[in-house]
């Protein structure tokens, strides 16, 4: 069935459709739609929705729901995540499954409501206190952010790990059609270390304390090898006219799409150029970037961010200095226009 | 009849001071849980602080919370699994500071679940600093001139500022520094407890305890210490108990 929906609603949506059972939000703009639906229909289907004191209040909730095997969300935007990364870090420590989605706004500070990519690095480089990582999905399109909010409950459960959608403003606010897959079923996934209260069996403890330095040394390389198995199974990412491309622009989520519209004018325009488009942030596709420029046609890549430069660092990793990367980007809620990406191309070019 | 160990305490020895109340507390959840809860489901959330390790010591099942943390995450337990038997066990740092929102806010929810609130006056693990809790005049390493209310404030009183949140139905402060205070803690959590089984609401037992270690006292004076001096500050009793029209 086809449905016109808002970002927030769809994600929403998305989540109850995968067997989102217990939702713990506080509101923000630019996602609160996302806690009014959930409430909507949460609160009559007899699953938890409970509107917390604080994000703090919020993602402890969640800590609480996913230590007992619930499948769970939490929602904010910026400024309420930066409140939410104890919690996140906690989740990663006790490997609790949890999807936390971020609608991102201006920043820093209280910044603004407008559409940005202002959490690219807290998002992707742990945010709270820790050796850990959270699987990041950044979609660009309210259909694709459906079948990601979908595919980041599935891997929550597999990995026991928080893993976050990062959407920006716009991808939250604007209506597009979606369609849901009737069949869909979410899968039963089994937790034999849910903490369930039984008695009749070993007792379960989730817990992120281990005093012992050998002990969370142990416990962080087990963490460790958890990362380095989701960045050789997961990394999800679109390359776009990139067979041929001498010039390749990187870029992410709504942004992304921005950059595609650029990269097909030039293409009209007879520019051999193409866009790779990170879908997964974390892990990042460090190999895909790696083998474009080892290629000999590549001349050099640009990357085009809503901040002042976030992503660039891991496409500068991923390119291990064998091309330049030229950075262009808008902050505080400006959106690039089509034709500014394309003048700052023809600049490089001069 | 001999002295024996509940059986929902595991054998690990505790890492409690000697003399310590938190040894004296967690016996009596015990004994309530032999006594009414042999075949229910229990779920415990552990705080930051001394008992921190408080997993370690019940063979139930346990979920640990962030520093002041543990009435959020009792409330998603409790929620998950409703006809559990939950409680939080924190001490006077992690819910009456850090965590003060969060225990304001379960409770006005009303979530069914029962706090137990241990009120030594200090924050014990990390080396006896003033807290929330502690008395005008005490002396400790971050108020080494007493406290002056003048510069560091008074004494938070959890309790009374619960009792007249609706969502709330049973609030005591109770004391271990005598037999029969602690016969009097060991039925204001068994009330609490049956107050949760019948779902009214939230529940809270503030027990005033004994640090000796932070104190600078023997075990024996740490407990008349309670008596003589934190008293006059912290009255006991049966605040609230919506069931019973109290
Ligand atoms: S420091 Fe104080 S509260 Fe902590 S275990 Fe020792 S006596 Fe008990």
């Amino acid at each position: 069935m086809k449905l016109l929906m808002k970002g927030n609603e769809a994600i929403a949506e998305a989540a109850l459709r995968a067997g989102c059972e217990c939702f713990f939000g506080y509101p923000i703009t630019p996602q609160t739609e996302l806690l009014q639906y959930m409430a909507k229909k949460l609160l009559k289907s007899g699953g938890v929705f409970i509107q917390a004191e604080s994000e703090v209040g919020a993602i402890n909730m969640a800590y609480g729901a996913s230590s007992c095997g619930k499948r769970v969300m939490t929602s904010s935007s910026g400024p309420g995540i930066s409140l939410k990364q104890e919690g996140i870090s906690y989740l990663a420590g006790a490997q609790l499954p949890c999807v936390i989605v971020n609608i991102m706004r201006g920043g820093p500070g209280l910044g603004n409501i407008n559409a940005a990519q202002s959490d690219y690095l807290q998002a992707t480089k742990g945010g709270g206190h820790g050796d850990y990582k959270v699987i990041v999905l950044a979609p660009s399109s309210v259909q694709e952010a459906v079948e990601l909010t979908i595919k980041a409950f599935d891997l929550a459960d597999k990995y026991r790990n928080p893993v976050m959608i990062l959407g920006d403003g716009m991808l939250g606010q604007m209506m597009e059609v979606v369609e849901f897959d009737e069949n869909y079923q979410p899968q039963k996934v089994e937790k034999p270390w849910a903490v369930t209260g039984e008695r009749n069996r070993e007792k379960r403890v989730t817990n992120s304390l281990y005093i012992v330095p050998e002990e969370l040394e142990k416990h962080n390389f087990k963490l460790k090898e958890k990362y380095e198995k989701i960045k050789e199974s997961e990394v999800m990412v679109e390359e776009y006219l990139t067979d041929d491309a001498k010039a390749i622009f990187v870029s992410f989520g709504m942004c992304a799409r921005i950059v595609k519209s650029a990269v097909n004018k030039l293409r009209q325009a007879g520019e051999k150029v193409g866009l790779v488009r990170p879908i997964t942030l974390w892990p990042f596709p460090e190999n895909e970037l790696k083998s474009y420029a080892s290629k000999n046609e590549v001349e050099f890549f640009v990357d085009v961010e809503m901040n002042l430069g976030q992503m660039i660092e891991d496409v500068k990793l991923s390119v291990e200095g064998k091309k330049t990367v030229h950075f262009y980007g808008r902050t505080g809620g400006m959106v690039p226009t089509i034709q500014e990406i394309m003048d700052f191309y023809y600049s490089l070019k001069e | 009849m001999g002295f024996k160990r509940p059986e929902c305490l595991t054998k690990e020895s505790m890492h409690y001071c000697p003399g310590c109340g938190h040894g004296i507390i967690h016996r009596l959840i015990a004994e309530i849980i032999d006594e009414d809860y042999k075949e229910s489901k229990i779920i415990g959330v552990a705080p930051v602080g001394c008992a921190v390790f408080i997993y370690d010591y019940f063979n139930f099942d346990f979920v640990a919370a962030a520093h002041g943390r543990a009435t959020a995450a009792a409330t998603g337990v409790k929620r998950s699994i409703p006809d559990a038997l939950v409680f939080s066990y924190q001490g006077d740092g992690d819910i009456a500071a850090i965590g003060t929102s969060e225990v304001i806010h379960a409770a006005t929810r009303g979530e069914n679940f029962t706090a137990i609130f241990v009120n030594n006056g200090v924050y014990a693990m990390t080396g006896g600093q003033m807290a929330p809790t502690t008395i005008p005049g005490q002396v400790t390493v971050s108020s080494p001139y007493g406290r002056d209310p003048k510069k560091q404030g008074y004494h938070i009183k959890l309790c009374e500022m619960l009792v007249p949140l609706d969502g709330v139905a049973f609030v005591a402060r109770t004391s271990i520094h005598n037999l029969k205070n602690i016969e009097f803690t060991k039925k204001a959590i068994k009330r609490a407890f049956e107050v949760q089984m019948n779902n009214e609401g939230f529940s809270i037992i503030e027990v005033l305890s004994n640090c000796p270690t932070n104190w600078g006292l023997s075990p024996c004076e740490s407990m008349k210490r309670i008596e003589n001096e934190v008293l006059k500050y912290y009255s006991l009793g049966i605040f609230k108990d919506k069931g019973r029209g109290i």
